[in-house]
Order: structure tokens, then C-alpha cells, then sequence
């Protein structure tokens, strides 16, 4: 089979050569490994591939057989959409762009050998490591949830996937009158409107099938870390006597056994209880050796996403300490993936990379079945400071809740999973 | 506002080209922060109700893109999206996708 991959991979690259490759520039060759195919790591494998015009081969590893999306899972939480609507394959990576796509999980870095270690058996060499890992959850901070049994019962479903499914059989499962409670880490987190969506789409279900239910949020963080005015505006207009919102409740644990959050001075027991734990860097990026910033998060270089400490590992999406007002976000991931390649076809063609990288972000959020808001920004490199500073007077939230976006947010997944796998 | 489109144009030339001298690919990048919503080389994915981009005209970009800016061209979200950009990036921008057949 990897045989197969190869030479699929080389006819792919005389197509690609054919398309791309005579861009301007010095051509690049390498190989390089990419760890995980979540929007980080699946665009900068296309990207590298494109970008080089197939002259850099490109490892994927990914452990899930295919990419579900965490963006719009909040609908599938809700009941507006089904799995096989967040759910792609990765045939396209593979048959059109000639990116080697390993379905197996990486258990270490030795960037000084410049390796990894396969669980599957195996090491794969690299001139270039790319770890796009996501977020791993600090379960040590929620002692009574740090088990296996009380995490198939108290759900996170902060991963696209079984817990998503999962989330959504047990508010199904809920007898009308029962209680919903989220609880919401310190920021930064993953996806910083996700948790105010999730609260929403499920308001909007309750209100619709089971009227007497209730939603509560136990929010760790002073006020709404996002569109905080949309936000509270949704819930005064829509889902008042519905959803409840309390701020400064941050979740010290969790009796999984009863269902009960526990907070610094009171308790909230709910019929279906869903924690989003505090996370830092994927645990592959964790454990590497790379520097961290406040032990969560890798600092890297913003003109090249390369890891401050360890030279050849790049890190892209929600596993970094971001720049200032950037989000953990899908978009922002995809955007961070686009840096790193162009970075990295220069430094492997011994060409520095753009000293002016540019990186937006745009995210979308439902707060019913019908209408969506969004938050926007632009971020431009600042030599000064060595950061993506985002730029004033640029960017910002939707003028109010509209039917418009919420089609323009559905138009953004399926152009935004085109341009990672398609 | 034709004026002032053209002026930008004319001041790009002169930092286009330099930014050209620091990175050969510097438009392609630039423009790949576009196809998160416009899909890769602003090829959008039909009937996605985002706006293609690939092969369109450089002036009626530039020309949309500036009304977006000084907010005469209604929006949901570019008018915040495209005032994040310098007016020299704009023309890189708008240049590539018109090149995209």
C-alpha cells in the first residue's frame, strides 16, 4: 500500500509541475512530515505539495481515519445537521496532491536525529516537522473527571467525533424539565464563541422539543470571552427563561458518579453535564522539548512558525501561544498552515522566508437554527515587536444576528474544507 | 474615488515591486489568506454563495475592493476584512487571482 501511495504520489507531482511549478522562486526539495490533518496540518500538506509544485514529499500522519470538523459540530449538537455533514476523507490529499497519508499516531520527536516515532512500528526522518496537534485537556485540574469512565459519562465533545454523537444521544435522552449545564475553561481555550454557540443551538432545541428544559452556563472567565453583545443580546431576545449565564463560575471538579459540578462555594447537578476542560498544546507538542509559554502553549517564530528552541519543528493552530487578540480557531489554523509552507519551501531552497506575512481570521457562529453572527480580524507581521499585530481600525462582529450569514457560514465550511482537502 | 483608485494603483507599482525584490511569492501568499471563504486560488466552490474570485478582471477587483474599504459598497463582513490590508497588498492580491484562468 505504501508502495501504492509512492507512485501515485510521483504522477501526482508531474501533474503538479506542470500546474505550479514554475512559479517564481528557487525550487525547494525535502521531505517533509506533517502530525495531524485537522485544518492546520491537511492544508499545509496541500500547500507544501502545490506551493512546491510536488517537488517536496509530504507525510501526513493522522490517527483518525477521516477529518471530522469541530466547526459546525455545535448544528450536529443541536440536531441541524448529522455527522456526514462535518465528515471528509482524506482521498483527495492523497490522489490529487500526492501528499503519503499515514493513518497512525506519532508517540515522539528527536528533533536533534530529525525523526519520529511511529506507534505503529517505525521511524520517519524529516528535514521538516510540521506538529499541528490541537489542544490535549489538563484532566490533573478536574480530579473526579480524571478517569475513563467519567469521561464517557460527563462529555467534553471539544474533539469532533464520537463525542459529538454521543453529546447529542444523551440531550435526546433528556426528559423535558432537565437541566443542560456548560461549563467554560479560563480563556485561552479552543474556539473562544464555541461554548456560547453550543449554549444557543441547544436553547434553540429545548425550546422547540423540550420547552421546560434548561440551559445553564458556568462560565470560569469575568464576562463573554466573544461577541459578547451579540451573544447576550440572543439570549435576552430568544431563549430568555431558557438559558441562564453565570460568569466568574469557574468548575474546580466534577462528582461524575451524581452528574454535579462542583464550584469554589456552591454545586450545580444537571441531567446532562458537558465540561470543556482546560487544554494546553496537543501532548505531541507538549512532551517534544519545544519551549512553552505558561507550560500550555509553544512559542514560535511568527515569520515562520518554527519553534523558538528547536530548529526544524514547526507548529501550527491551536497548540501555539497566539499573538495578541488571535483566536484558537479552524480559520486561524488553515491561515497558520499557509505561513509555515511558504516558509518552509524557502528555508528548504536556502531563501529566507517573506518578512511580511499577513494572517486573518473569520469566525461564524449560529445562535439559532436560522441565524449566525461572525467576529473578524486582519493581523500584519510587526518587526518591531515580532509579532502578527492585528490591525486597528480593521476587522470586527456582525451589525446584529442575520439569515445571511448563517448561509454565508455554511458557504465558509465547504469552501474552507475545499481549500485543506479539496 | 476613480482618482484615488488610480493613485493607489500608480503608488503600488513602485512598493509592489520592491515587496516583489524581498519575496518572489509574496502575492501567491497573500492571496492564499483569501481562499479560507473563496477556496484555494479563488476558485469558490459552486453554488457555495461565495464570490469566485479566479480570472476576474484586476481593476473591477481593486475597483470592488476599495468601495468595500471606504464603505460605499455594502457588506457583511468585507468592509472589516479588506481595511486590514494596505492598499499595496490589495494590488498583489487582486493581480494574482486576475492572472488565475
Amino acid at each position: 500500500m505504501q508502495r501504492r501511495n509512492f507512485l501515485k504520489a510521483g504522477a501526482a507531482a508531474a501533474a503538479l509541475a506542470a500546474l505550479y511549478g514554475c512559479t517564481a522562486g528557487t525550487k525547494s526539495s525535502g521531505h517533509v512530515v506533517i502530525v495531524g490533518g485537522g485544518y492546520g496540518g491537511a492544508t499545509a500538506a496541500k500547500y507544501l505539495r502545490m506551493w512546491s509544485g510536488g517537488g517536496v514529499q509530504v507525510t501526513l500522519v493522522e490517527r483518525n481515519p477521516q477529518f471530522i470538523s469541530c466547526p459546525i459540530s455545535n448544528l450536529v449538537i443541536g440536531g441541524m445537521k448529522t455527522m456526514a455533514d462535518i465528515t471528509h476523507d482524506y482521498d483527495t490529499l492523497r490522489g490529487k496532491w500526492g501528499v503519503r497519508v499515514i493513518q497512525d499516531e506519532v508517540l515522539g520527536v528527536d528533533s536533534g536525529k530529525r525523526s519520529v516515532r511511529l506507534a505503529k512500528g517505525g521511524e520517519l526522518s524529516y528535514d521538516r516537522l510540521v506538529l499541528s496537534p490541537g489542544v490535549d485537556f489538563l484532566w490533573d485540574q478536574l480530579p473526579g473527571l480524571n478517569s475513563a469512565d467519567a469521561q464517557a459519562k460527563v462529555l467534553h465533545a471539544w474533539k469532533a467525533g464520537p463525542q459529538t454523537v454521543a453529546l447529542r444521544k444523551q440531550l435526546e435522552a433528556m426528559p423535558d424539565g432537565g437541566v443542560y449545564a456548560l461549563s467554560i475553561p479560563k480563556a485561552p481555550y479552543r474556539c473562544p464563541p464555541g461554548p456560547y454557540e453550543r449554549a444557543c443551538l441547544v436553547a434553540d432545541y429545548f425550546k422547540h422539543h423540550k420547552p421546560k428544559s434548561k440551559v445553564v452556563i458556568l462560565d470560569a472567565n469575568e464576562e463573554v470571552v466573544s461577541k459578547k453583545g451579540l451573544f447576550t443580546k440572543a439570549w435576552e431576545d430568544l431563549y430568555k427563561g431558557i438559558l441562564e449565564y453565570r460568569n466568574n463560575s469557574e468548575v474546580k471538579d466534577v462528582d461524575a458518579a451524581t452528574n454535579t459540578a462542583i464550584l469554589e462555594f456552591d454545586k450545580l447537578k444537571a441531567n446532562v453535564l458537558n465540561i470543556v476542560p482546560p487544554q494546553r498544546a496537543g501532548d505531541i507538542a507538549a512532551n517534544a522539548g519545544l519551549k512553552l509559554i505558561n507550560k500550555r502553549w509553544v512559542e514560535i517564530d511568527w515569520l515562520s512558525m518554527e519553534s523558538t528552541n528547536t530548529p526544524g519543528v514547526h507548529v501550527l493552530g491551536d497548540a501555539i501561544f497566539p499573538a495578541p487578540t488571535m483566536p484558537k480557531s479552524g480559520h486561524m489554523a488553515n491561515q497558520h498552515a499557509k505561513l509555515a509552507a511558504a516558509a518552509i519551501l524557502n528555508l528548504l531552497a536556502g531563501d529566507a522566508p517573506n518578512p511580511a506575512p499577513v494572517v486573518m481570521n473569520t469566525c461564524y457562529s449560529f445562535v439559532d437554527a436560522k441565524n449566525a453572527i461572525h467576529v473578524a480580524s486582519v493581523h500584519q507581521y510587526d518587526a518591531a515587536t515580532k509579532l502578527v499585530q492585528p490591525v486597528k481600525g480593521a476587522g470586527g462582529v456582525s451589525a446584529a444576528r442575520n439569515e445571511i450569514e448563517a448561509k454565508i457560514a455554511l458557504g465558509w465550511a465547504k469552501n474552507i474544507w475545499a481549500d485543506m482537502l479539496g | 474615488m476613480q482618482r484615488s483608485v488610480a493613485a493607489a494603483i500608480l503608488g503600488l507599482a513602485a512598493l509592489s515591486g520592491a515587496a516583489h525584490a524581498t519575496d518572489p511569492n509574496l502575492a501567491r501568499s497573500l492571496a492564499a489568506t483569501c481562499a479560507n471563504c473563496h477556496n484555494t486560488d479563488g476558485r469558490a466552490v459552486p453554488e457555495s454563495g461565495q464570490e469566485p474570485l479566479a480570472g476576474v478582471d484586476k481593476a473591477k477587483l481593486l475597483q470592488k475592493l476599495s468601495e468595500f474599504r471606504n464603505g460605499t459598497k455594502p457588506a457583511t463582513i468585507m468592509h472589516q476584512i479588506s481595511k486590514g490590508y494596505t492598499e499595496a497588498q490589495l494590488d498583489l492580491i487582486a493581480g494574482y487571482f486576475a492572472a488565475r484562468k
